[in-house]
């Protein structure tokens, strides 16, 4: 979900690059480097108690936070044997690769990580260029049906996915499609949030240079590919990333359409497993989640910025 | 800038030119649907296709033996949405779908105001560090994650330990009906608080300094800054928040579907999940009516939310 108000307009998306380590605050007029300075003259003179106590807080906060992992880590190295034995045991007594080996020999997660990696390669190359393609459209021809477009794209923002998918699986159904990759991937090429994305940022690139690639001579695909999209690194990075994001994590639709073993995703396979015969194994089960999430980490870690700032420009998770 | 452009500066170059019988306009039609085209065809087929047979399935007894036959089925009206409020099972999901929207957006709205607002004021170093900490749930896999917690949450697992600490017996949280809610109340603000405390971070930035600081200049409190002035600029943004998480508390299935499978006893069977369900037993038409009582809902909000934004203007 998505409001006008809070996305980057392209001058403004320009200045906070250079902002140091300021948050993207959305549809602020009021620039963010003037507090900082104030801010910081003002904690540094006094409170450093106050400040001590925040510090320890927030400390406490975010190691509760965080201990589920810690807890998903320990275990998963952990026999089966001891993660059952009472009193509780905090550090694996017998490290162990059993839980993850059994993963690859027996669960052959391999099929289930390549599944996963296909579906999101194509869904947010997909989204990079039909998004894109729509935005400039909606932001720089005029043309009829526009508005009536642009409202749909909005309208649609709403729609919980719980709505749409029982007729999709009849669809999918009748073209024959379910448990293919077209069934998983199809069906999120077409995200309103990516459109309304890039065509806020597409409407603040100036006029005038839209208007000069024009009377250069330049034809529309021409202005899109070569003076457009090169100023779009921006958005298509956060863009690239909630849609990485989402269909990494997506689950309700992928269960509903992937209903052989080999098409199964990540958190499909983990979910049958962890629900199934094997509910008890929780060596394996922790094992397992520990293999889903680990790349979804390393790329958060990697690019922490662009998905808080994702987040604090679109409102979406 | 070449200045042979600055004849179009500033004035909006298809009406300029619409003098020509309006071909310009109709070149701009072709060109701009073309570019739309691949969206359009993909949206139209995929989302809005599904979204109108949706809502007219809510009127038919469709179910999964209609697949091949769809012109066959039977036109009921509105008694599919009698039957479904009388359903009993339907209106335990509701509840428990209210109960959870209820006691988990308060909760996850004051925790993250109360983060944003620790990391916004006096915290200079880790500052990053602390947001990616508190960010890290919301980018994980909830099935991945649900699976830990469910270990966590096992009557001698990991909570009840760490609450005997304190002196307090914990329950059986998952097997017992009162309290299986409040564990997946629990497992959803520990995933959503990074996502509103990083909107709320961003809002408060945009709290003019230079107010607060006349403010502590004539004597007011930093709690009487905060209660007089920061909440108030806030306003805009806590609804935004606010709304933003209630459309995505209202949609609440994955949390049950890996941890409690609705259970025990329908406790924490939600609107999402009795779709699921119909739709598992193939009565699509009652699916369909389940979850337009859903979208009714999460657009009521929206439009709150825009209405409320508008105003603000």
């Amino acid at each position: 979900m998505t409001i006008p108000e809070t996305a980057p307009t392209f001058p403004r998306a320009q200045a906070e690059r250079t902002t140091a380590g300021g948050t993207t605050a959305g549809g602020t007029q009021v620039p963010t480097s003037p507090p900082v300075p104030a801010r910081r003259r003002r904690t540094g003179r006094r409170l450093s108690t106050r400040r001590a106590l925040i510090y320890v807080a927030l400390l406490v906060a975010v190691t509760a936070t965080l201990l589920p992992f810690a807890w998903m880590l320990l275990g998963a190295f952990k026999t089966q044997g001891e993660l059952l034995r009472r009193p509780i045991t905090w550090w694996p007594e017998q490290p162990t690769l059993e839980n993850f080996v059994a993963w690859f020999t027996e669960l052959q997660i391999g099929t289930f990580f390549l599944n996963s990696v296909v579906v999101a390669v194509f869904t947010v190359l997909g989204n990079l260029l039909f998004c894109s393609m729509v935005g400039y459209a909606l932001a720089k021809i005029d043309f009829p049906g526009k508005r009536f477009l642009f409202l749909l794209v909005m309208v649609m923002l709403m729609v919980p996915g719980v709505v749409t998918f029982v007729p999709l699986f009849v669809l999918v159904s009748k073209l024959g499609m379910v448990s293919t990759y077209p069934a998983l991937i199809l069906p999120f090429l077409a995200a309103p949030m990516g459109v309304f994305l890039m065509r806020q940022f597409i409407a603040g690139i100036p006029d005038s240079l839209i208007e000069a690639a024009r009377i250069d001579g330049a034809g529309e695909l021409r202005t899109f590919l070569r003076i457009v999209m090169p100023l779009c690194g921006p958005p298509l990075a956060t863009l690239g990333i909630l849609t990485f994001l989402g269909s990494w994590n997506n689950f309700l639709w992928p269960l509903v359409v992937a209903q052989s073993e080999e098409m199964y995703t990540l958190p499909v396979a983990l979910s049958l497993y962890s629900t199934g015969q094997n509910a008890t194994d929780y060596g394996l089960l922790l094992a397992g989640s520990v293999l889903v999430i680990t790349p979804i980490i390393l790329l958060f870690v990697a690019l922490q910025k662009y998905f808080i700032q994702g987040v604090a420009a679109t409102g979406i998770k | 800038m070449p200045a042979g452009t600055s004849r179009g500066v500033g004035r909006p170059p298809a009406r300029a030119k619409a003098r020509p019988g309006g071909s310009r306009r109709r070149r701009n039609a072709v060109t701009a649907w073309l570019f739309a085209a691949p969206f359009v065809l993909i949206f139209g087929v995929f989302m809005l296709g599904p979204l109108v047979s949706s809502f007219l399935m809510s009127f038919t007894d469709f179910t999964s033996r209609d697949i091949d036959n769809p012109l066959a089925v039977g036109f009921v009206g509105l008694d599919q949405y009698a039957a479904l409020f009388k359903n009993p099972q339907f209106l335990h999901s509701v509840l428990n779908t209210a109960y959870f929207v209820l006691a988990g957006i308060p909760l996850t709205t004051v925790l993250a105001l109360a983060l944003a607002v620790a990391l916004n004021n006096g915290i200079t170093r880790f500052r990053t560090a602390f947001r990616v900490g508190f960010y890290t749930p919301v980018v994980t896999s909830i099935v991945a994650v649900a699976v830990v917690w469910r270990f966590i949450l096992q009557p001698d697992g990991l909570l009840n330990i760490i609450l005997s600490w304190v002196g307090i017996a914990g329950p059986d949280w998952l097997n017992s009906t009162t309290w299986s809610m409040p564990a997946l109340i629990m497992l959803a603000v520990w995933r959503n608080l990074g996502t509103l405390m990083i909107i709320f971070l961003a809002g408060l930035q945009t709290v003019p300094a230079d107010i607060l600081e006349a403010a502590e200049v004539d004597g007011a409190s930093a709690w009487q800054r905060f209660m007089k002035i920061t909440l108030p600029m806030l306003r805009p943004t806590l609804l935004l928040g606010t709304v933003l998480l209630s459309v995505g508390f209202l949609q609440f299935f994955e949390e049950p579907f890996v941890m409690t499978k609705g259970g025990p006893l329908d406790s924490t069977l939600s609107v999402s999940y009795f779709t699921f369900n119909q739709f598992g037993f193939g009565k699509y038409g009652l699916a369909s009516a389940a979850s337009y009582v859903l979208f009714v809902a999460i657009a009521l909000l929206s439009l709150i939310q825009f209405r409320a934004l508008r105003s603000k203007d």
